[in-house]
């Protein structure tokens, strides 16, 4: 359970809501609504007045790259720091099994950074941010630069993830997608003057 | 054996020599005449008043005087060191960081080399601390510099790699550390190309000094090999604390990337 009040985003009214585990909650709103930046001050990668609990625990109880180990941001465009593949992963018998399940051979993971297309990384990149098995997994548009097949695989690999126990926020433009996916939703209205209607789970 | 003194004559006869560069500018157009006669002075005026405060100092026996000096040569080190960032620090860390940096490299390292290696009498001789002082902050400000103009400039470079590892769960060091590298690399490299170099191409300005003055060329050479090798260690350290105390401005206690700890560029 992913409970959050009175978070104090800048440039959003103060939100509070809550997320259950095995549970997906989708934010919608237009483009510059400040969907990242609630994803990003969830993860405390932005400071954010409010308190944020997970399973009891609030997120200033323990360091912050502790708590972004348990609460996942994974960026719609993910960033790489090195130059091959393999440098971004932990070695884990895991692995293999998460990039099958996203039609990803093996292989890739020797490949240049550089050579690979937009929907392979980002790809790697939702497999890079479930690895390691985080409690919540706030996903930026996890699938807009993929084809449908792969969308549908990653679809796929996202619910098994909710069955796994996992708590979900969902940013997408897909209403779809959402459909398929979501058990709430959160709608961050265009103008931050504005209130938004906050939607509970 | 001593040096020979200058009369008022050589150095008037040396001045002579400023009429290269005035008939050059005059001759192309560069327009420089003005700035060749202010740069010539100004050389002149704060040699000859750093010598006549040096002539003070030395006459001093009070180790209070030495102090006053060295520490106003820290503070203008600092101030030159702010001065070449592109991106500096905001508020008081524009200067805190670089400041403490040098006087604790500058005072360690000339502790080291006046009162363990060479030990005149008494240990803080100032004809002996504030050479070596000024050695050593000239050095340890071109490493300093560019360990943080490296880490600066990567840090908004790369904002979105240090983030990605920052999200993974990764501690502030271990999400600068590919750059921590490559500053502490870019900061020692210029020592490293001058110690390699050392008497191939140009005497170093210590030994050419002391050999004008009449000290044997051995000597010489073993005193330039001294500070050589303080100087290496301090840029070293200098860099070292420049980049952890950096990344440490860079970030804030939760570990995360704060780069509204940076002024704004300027223009």
């Amino acid at each position: 359970m992913l409970r959050i009040d009175y978070l104090q985003v800048p440039g959003l009214p103060a939100l509070s809501f809550e997320v259950a585990a095995h549970e997906c909650l989708a934010v919608e709103g237009p483009s510059g609504s400040g969907k990242t930046r609630l994803l990003r001050a969830i993860a405390d990668l932005d400071p954010a007045p409010g308190y944020i609990h997970l399973e009891g625990l609030e997120r200033g109880e323990v360091p912050g790259p502790e708590w972004r180990r348990r609460v996942r941001y994974a960026s719609a465009e993910p960033a790489w720091w090195s130059a091959i593949v393999r440098e971004h992963f932990a070695a884990t018998a895991k692995l293999d099994r998460l990039l099958s399940a996203l039609a990803l051979p093996p292989a890739i993971l020797d490949r240049p950074v550089a050579e690979l297309s937009t929907g392979e990384r980002q790809r790697l990149g939702l497999v890079r941010a479930i690895a390691d098995e985080p409690r919540v997994l706030l996903l930026d548009e996890p699938t807009s630069a993929l084809d449908a097949q792969s969308a549908a695989l990653a679809e796929e690999l996202i619910k098994f993830q909710m069955l796994a126990g996992r708590t979900l926020i969902l940013v997408s433009h897909d209403p779809a997608q959402i459909g398929r996916l979501a058990h709430a939703r959160l709608l961050l209205a265009d103008s931050p003057a504005r209130k938004p209607e906050s939607a509970a789970a | 054996m001593s040096a020979i003194d200058l009369s008022a004559l050589d150095l008037a006869l040396a001045a002579l020599l400023l009429l290269i560069n005035g008939a050059i500018s005059l001759t192309f157009g560069l327009r420089l005449e003005p700035r060749v006669a202010l740069a010539a002075v100004r050389m002149t005026v704060q040699l000859a008043a750093i010598a006549f405060i040096l002539k003070f100092v030395f006459a001093q026996t009070s180790p209070l005087w030495t102090l006053v000096v060295a520490l106003a040569m820290v503070l203008v080190a600092g101030y030159e060191l702010m001065r070449r960032q592109g991106r500096r620090f905001s508020g008081w860390w524009a200067y805190g960081l670089g400041n403490a940096t040098l006087l604790l490299v500058g005072g360690l390292a000339t502790l080291y080399a006046a009162a363990g290696l060479i030990g005149p009498q008494p240990w803080y001789a100032p004809r002996y601390v504030l050479p070596i002082l000024a050695m050593v902050l000239a050095a340890t400000l071109t490493s300093v510099s560019l360990a943080l103009q490296t880490l600066t400039e990567g840090a908004e470079q790369e904002r979105e790699a240090i983030e990605a590892r920052i999200a993974l769960g990764a501690t502030r060091f271990g999400a600068f550390s590919p750059l921590v590298r490559r500053a502490l690399g870019a900061a020692i490299t210029p020592l490293l190309n001058t110690m390699s170099l050392a008497g191939m191409v140009t005497l170093p300005g210590l030994m050419t000094g002391q050999i004008l003055a009449g000290a044997d060329p051995v000597e010489a050479a073993k005193y330039q090999i001294v500070i050589m090798l303080v100087l290496s260690g301090a840029s070293g350290l200098g860099a070292l604390i420049a980049a952890f105390g950096g990344v440490l401005l860079l970030t804030d206690s939760r570990h995360r990337l704060r780069l509204d700890c940076l002024a704004p560029a300027r223009a």
